[in-house]
């Protein structure tokens, strides 16, 4: 049975042109981008061209483009790092409840270290109030981080206004754009960013890679004690095969982004539609408007997501879900209780995330599968007939 | 992470269902925490079990450790069913993730709520 891939938020498929792209560097051109020597030096500017084509896809210059590990580490060293090198400044930090864990951990983290935290609450479809950043911010606050699209629901934040909130009281702006970018176009200078963090494995780039854009003059402290690469920022031999990975799978993914967006949407719409129409007591979670354009998150009222998972995955299709069961606490997904849904509808949500590979007719066998399993679990749920 | 027993019994569940006229009947947990099990039972003169159904909202394990206990009670004595323990169901399936062992101790909680409303039932009667 060939996979129904519906997971594209999770991780992409790596493109094969691509992964031929990075064939060479693993065995052949295997040489040390820090050496001096003329293979060396080689590699070197093949690394600082996978940094341009990053960079032309984000409107940065290419020594503001920093590669790391994948997006975690990127958050880690915007928050950490940035946190640390403006110490003086002020210890005040800005962001809110729904971001990545990369994020919200790094800021508990600093919380150890005396910062103070305010993590802002989201409406309910999953935005931030500007009105309530506007309040929060006070003389000890350096920095603003807030994601550029939510990984579990796909409300787009409003990045652009919230930079420029950030800029005007000369506060630092980060974003973890890692579902954002290849989807959505981003431009640091028109949205006023001064650091993103993004994850090559999200735009059928490879994994184990991902970079940060860091502005020029953005002082940001290095997390990882070692070598003096990546400008001082980033320690450790460059993953070579990695970055080129990442620089033409950007590359492939801005020039194809309208297109693909545009298709993928148009699969995203048709399966909120089809799934409204046919399954009675549905709620789709996040802006029906400001989303991004693979995510589709349901919630099913009187069943649980784990259940309603695993059965597709019986009928070889791939989701996820923020349901508590699949999770190692037992708690429901914390941004669907951050935008208000009450445990038990969070626990019988589950995310579609469409990529570009995604067709037709495989949207139509989701659909007709989720209408099937829901109906199935719906029939065995004791709280199906007491809600009727 | 499930046993292929779990998996089955999730997706081919037994005795699903409700009994219009059942002895006795048993709701436990809460949808708050994501399950919720509803046992009915249908007991004889001889205070055999004679037949079982079930509802269940909740993860794989819950529906399966609610089909298992199904088949454990069924034809058995009440006194019989009350001996059901969490860990008969789960050894039965062939274990469950430790997370997810709450979700037999569920299942056998169900049977005791149904025969503890069967036995009021018949306190009621005579």
């Amino acid at each position: 049975m060939k996979v129904k891939y519906f997971d594209n938020a999770a991780t992409t498929a790596l493109d094969k042109d691509i992964l031929d792209k990075m064939m060479p560097y693993f065995s052949e051109e295997y040489y040390n981008p820090s050496s001096i020597y003329t293979k060396s030096i080689n590699v070197h500017k093949v690394v600082d061209e996978s940094r341009l084509r990053i960079a032309s896809c984000i409107n940065a210059n290419q020594n503001e483009i920093y590669f790391t590990s994948g997006g975690t580490e990127s958050d880690n060293l915007a928050l950490k790092g940035y946190a640390l090198a403006n110490r003086k400044k002020g210890n005040h930090i800005i962001t809110s409840c729904i971001e990545h864990p990369a994020v919200i951990n790094s800021c508990k983290a600093l919380e150890k270290e005396g910062f103070e935290i305010t993590y802002l609450s989201v409406d309910e479809n999953g935005f931030i109030k500007l009105d309530e950043l506007e309040k929060a911010i006070k003389d000890e606050t350096i920095l603003i981080s807030i994601m550029t699209a939510n990984n579990e629901i796909g409300t787009i934040e409003p990045i652009k206004e919230i930079g420029r909130i950030a800029h005007e009281h000369g506060i630092a702006f980060h974003t973890d754009a890692v579902q954002a970018i290849g989807a959505i176009k981003i431009d640091v200078e028109d949205m006023n960013i001064d650091m993103l963090s993004m994850s090559g494995h999200k735009f059928y780039g490879p994994k184990g890679i991902g970079a940060i854009y860091i502005r020029k003059g953005i002082k940001v402290n290095r997390i990882n004690d070692g070598g003096h690469q990546e400008n001082d920022k980033r320690s450790g031999t460059e993953n070579v095969p990695g970055i080129v990975g990442i620089g033409y799978a950007i590359l492939k993914a801005c020039n194809n982004l309208e297109e693909n967006s545009k298709r993928i949407s148009e699969l995203r719409d048709y399966y909120i539609s089809e799934i409204e129409k046919r399954i009675p007591e549905v709620k789709l979670n996040g802006d029906r408007v400001n989303r991004l354009p693979g995510n589709a998150n349901f919630s099913f009222k009187y069943i649980e997501g784990e259940s309603i998972m695993l059965l597709l995955d019986s009928k070889g299709i791939c989701v996820s879900t923020g349901s508590a069961c699949s999770s190692k606490t037992l708690e429901p997904s914390y941004v669907l209780l951050s935008i208000g849904l009450p445990h038990e509808i969070a626990h019988g949500s589950i995310r579609v995330t469409i990529g570009k590979h995604n067709t037709k007719e495989e949207v139509d066998y989701l659909i007709d599968s989720v209408v099937e399993v829901v109906d199935k679990l719906r029939k065995m749920s004791p709280l199906y007939e007491e809600g009727k | 992470m499930y046993s292929e027993k779990v998996m089955d019994h999730f997706e081919h569940p037994r005795n699903v269902g409700e009994i219009e006229d059942a002895s006795g009947v048993g709701t436990v947990g809460n949808p708050v925490c994501g399950d919720v099990m509803k046992m009915y039972l249908k007991i004889d003169e001889n205070e055999v079990i004679t037949d079982v159904k079930f509802k269940t909202f909740g993860c794989a394990s819950a529906i399966a450790t609610s089909s298992m206990a199904t088949e454990m009670i069924k034809g058995k004595t009440v006194d019989e069913a009350l001996e059901l323990t969490n860990k008969a169901v789960a050894e039965a399936l062939d274990g469950l993730p430790p997370v997810k062992m709450h979700c037999s101790v569920l299942a056998e909680e169900a049977v005791k709520a149904a025969i503890e409303d069967y036995r009021n039932k018949k306190l009621k009667e005579n």
